[in-house]
């Protein structure tokens, strides 16, 4: 590690140190923000969830949205819609889009996220998750 | 950069720790590898939540939700339920005591709610060992402020509006002190953190180190520049090995960031800090004597003044602050000093870290505002009275303080109140009393503590208190007298004017506070040789009850002096004259026959 040898590159350390522990902030305060939820089951994953979950999180950060929480979650039971994501904006119902592709993925933050409007794909929701 | 989606944190202070949190680390680890998802998930090891009474800790981020107790071998289910599949695991989850609901969210936990995090604020949150963390978390920012944007009068200023006072014990305004040490010129000043922590049961200062101790190490240099010097010490007890591995991991990293040592930042400003170890040793932690222990001479207090200001650490101008009122500094800086003023009372700014124990449901480590009531802090946090008893009392201040009851609960808590109620803040201890707890017993405690703890420098103190622990045994053991109590009380007095450190003038608080406040149980020892509470033994009598005995003979059988007489399926009876209190008749009566009073 060189030394840091001034204020402004001790700022730089922290900006990129920031995301580390970014997620952490960001879970104080969950309920006030957008909250993407990414099937990572085994089939989720086959279909590649993975892949969209890092596109949703980069695409966010490219767009400086810091109000956007992208995790990954079970199974939700729509192993025929693979990949499956949940969106939940502050205050609303969450609903679940099937089938997500990365135009999917970017129409829910383009329409969704930014604008709260809803897209197609949704499924109705029938799964429930321990905390309800 | 890895992009973690998950964060696992587990408590790595030493509550956590003595019950194998670095085995439920290594177990996260692999499970989670096992799962193929060592990219998106990040365990790591924190420092103590304060909720060390229900640890080993896990708590999952971003949704926040905590595990309590958890066990090595629980790493395979809580990595199988909650990380793959997203179910929370119910029976690790907090089972509130009140309701007997599942709370899995810390945000509404009672012991979470009424608290504010400032001096703890990375406590629990960071890697302690990643100065990186620190530093995203504004750390090592306002050194970096105080360095390019503000002259040490400001700094000092800032540190003075605030209204911070020292969290040590005396409460002293911090900023006046800076300021008293930067007026005296010389060619070389220091620094001093007092880490000696002797208040029996307090761990405010430990929890601090282990959990962040990069913003001690950042206070000290921000001090550093404050007051004209160069070189800090932090004069830490030897048996808290886990904070000093921390605290010197941290001071390395920072030599190494170019954030200690030479010019730091750019800016020609030098620190250093160095450890010295201390023996543990109660008065050692009175800044004069820490200061001559540190010097390698015998840690006995001298009077002031001089003051350290003027004479300190080899006679040079020195400003000793405690860790927790450290912790407060580098916040303070950042977010200015009206922020800060807004929070707490009047006269005491800010928050107090407090060690909750004794007789509470939930006993752990706390940070409230300065006003919240004794009531608020032990019912609502503290989850109120153990198994159902009733409050009896509670101890504020260590071995310098003294006992508040019932009438006192709803007295905000801050420096003046406290010593207005005849006792005071000390560094944080707080021990919660019931129904069960003898009076005169916990003063005999304390004085028993203070008497081991004199230096024995000076005769009020070495002789003074050993007489006062004398009167309390005899006081216990039922021999004492009317006059014993008076002349407990005019020693007392007598000791406080006389003594020559805040160890002896201190010593016989929790003597006056109990009389004062529990006069009628001292009566009771004294006139009835009755212990109200039931706990002093020489007090009690062992009876067998009428309707419950059957006559079944084990007592007769298991008592060493033979004094239980009774015929086989008849009533027995203890010869009161003949026995010695061991209990361990009442211990094999099958019947609960026999009670003691
Ligand atoms: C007997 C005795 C023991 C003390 N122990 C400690 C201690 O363990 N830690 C501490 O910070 N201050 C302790 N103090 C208070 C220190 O003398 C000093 O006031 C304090 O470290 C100053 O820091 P502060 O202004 O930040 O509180 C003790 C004082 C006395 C009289
Ligand atoms: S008061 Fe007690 S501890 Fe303090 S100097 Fe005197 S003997 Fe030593
Ligand atoms: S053991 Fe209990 S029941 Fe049996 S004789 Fe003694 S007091 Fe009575
Ligand atoms: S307390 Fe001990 S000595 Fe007294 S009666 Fe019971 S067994 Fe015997
Ligand atoms: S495993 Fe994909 S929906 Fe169940
Ligand atoms: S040591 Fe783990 S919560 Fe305190």
């Amino acid at each position: 590690m060189a030394k840091i040898k001034s204020l402004d590159e001790l700022l730089k350390i922290k900006e990129s140190a920031q995301s580390k522990v970014d997620l952490r902030v960001k879970g104080e305060n969950i309920d006030d923000l957008v909250q993407i939820k990414v099937a990572m089951a085994t089939c989720g994953i086959a279909s590649g969830a993975r892949e969209i979950m890092n596109f949703l999180i980069e695409e966010a950060g490219k767009q400086g949205l810091d109000n956007v929480v992208v995790t990954q979650t079970g199974c939700m039971g729509y192993c025929y819609a693979e990949p499956t994501i949940e969106v939940t904006l502050p205050g609303k119902e969450a609903v679940v889009y099937g089938n997500v592709t990365q135009e999917v993925a970017k129409d829910v933050i383009e329409k969704t996220i930014k604008n709260g409007e809803l897209i197609d794909g949704i499924i109705p929701k029938t799964h429930k998750t321990i905390d309800e | 950069m890895s992009n973690y989606k998950m964060h696992v944190l587990v408590c790595g202070g030493t509550g956590c720790l003595s019950a194998d949190a670095a085995q439920i680390v290594d177990n996260l680890r692999d499970e989670v590898k096992a799962a193929g998802m060592d990219g998106d998930v990040q365990v790591l090891k924190t420092g103590c939540f304060g909720f060390c009474e229900k640890g080993p800790i896990v708590k999952m981020l971003p949704d926040n939700t905590f595990y309590v107790q958890v066990k090595p071998e629980d790493a395979k289910e809580l990595v199988a339920e909650h990380i793959v599949k997203g179910r929370k695991v119910e029976r690790l989850l907090f089972e509130d005591p009140e309701t007997s609901e599942r709370v899995s969210d810390s945000k509404n936990m009672d012991f979470y709610k009424k608290q504010m995090r400032i001096a703890l604020r990375n406590c629990g949150f960071i890697d302690p060992d990643n100065i990186e963390e620190y530093i995203a978390r504004d750390g090592y920012q306002a050194i970096g402020k105080a360095l390019t944007e503000m002259t040490p009068q400001q700094v000092i200023d800032v540190m003075k509006e605030s209204g911070l006072r020292g969290r040590g014990g005396g409460g002293f305004p911090t900023g006046l002190k800076w300021e008293f040490a930067m007026k005296n010129e010389a060619d070389q000043k220091y620094v001093i953190c007092n880490a000696d922590e002797g208040d029996p049961g307090a761990f405010m200062d430990r929890s601090i180190l282990e959990g962040d101790p990069h913003s001690v190490v950042e206070a000290m240099a921000i001090c550093g520049y404050a007051i004209g010097a160069s070189k800090g010490r932090v004069y830490i007890r030897a048996e808290y090995p886990l904070a000093i591995k921390r605290l010197e991991k941290a001071i390395d990293d920072a030599r190494e960031y170019g954030l200690l040592g030479t010019d730091i930042l750019g800016t020609g400003f030098e620190f250093d800090i160095e450890l010295t170890y201390g023996a543990g040793a109660f008065v050692c932690g009175e800044e004069t004597a820490l200061i001559h222990s540190m010097e390698g001479e015998r840690g006995e207090p001298t009077t002031k003044p001089p003051f350290p200001a003027e004479s300190g650490y080899w006679g040079k101008p020195t400003n000793v602050n405690n860790v927790e009122t450290f912790a407060n500094v580098p916040v303070i800086l950042l977010k200015g000093a009206e922020w800060y003023g807004k929070i707490g009372t009047e006269r005491s700014k800010g928050t107090k870290v407090f060690a909750l124990a004794g007789k509470i449901n939930n006993v752990g480590l706390i940070e409230v505002p300065m006003g919240t009531t004794l009531r608020e802090v032990i019912y609502d946090i503290g989850g109120g009275i153990k198994d159902g008893k009733k409050f009896k009392s509670v101890q504020t201040g260590g071995p310098s303080g003294g006992c508040l009851t019932e009438k006192d609960l709803d007295t905000p808590i801050d420096f003046d109140n406290l010593i207005a109620k005849g006792s005071m803040m000390g560094s944080g201890g707080m021990i919660v009393m019931d129904e069960d707890d003898c009076m005169p017993a916990v003063a005999k405690f304390y004085l028993e503590f203070t008497e081991e703890e004199s230096c024995g420098k000076c005769t009020p103190c070495r002789v003074g208190t050993k007489r006062l622990s004398e009167l309390l045994q005899l006081i216990t053991e039922g021999k004492g007298t009317m006059a014993h109590l008076d002349e407990m009380k005019r020693l007392s007095r007598v000791i406080k004017d006389s003594a020559l450190c805040g160890l002896g003038q201190t010593a016989p608080n929790p003597v006056l506070s109990t009389m004062e406040a529990f006069w009628d149980e001292y009566e009771a020892h004294v006139n009835d040789k009755k212990c109200p509470a039931g706990q002093c033994s020489s007090l009690l009598q062992y009876f067998i009850l009428e309707d419950k005995c059957i006559g079944c003979t084990k007592c007769a059988r298991v008592c060493p002096t033979n004094c239980i007489s009774g015929e086989v399926k008849k009533l027995h009876v203890i010869d009161q004259e003949k026995c010695i209190k061991c209990g361990a008749c009442m211990d094999n009566c099958k019947f609960k026959a026999i009670i003691k009073r």
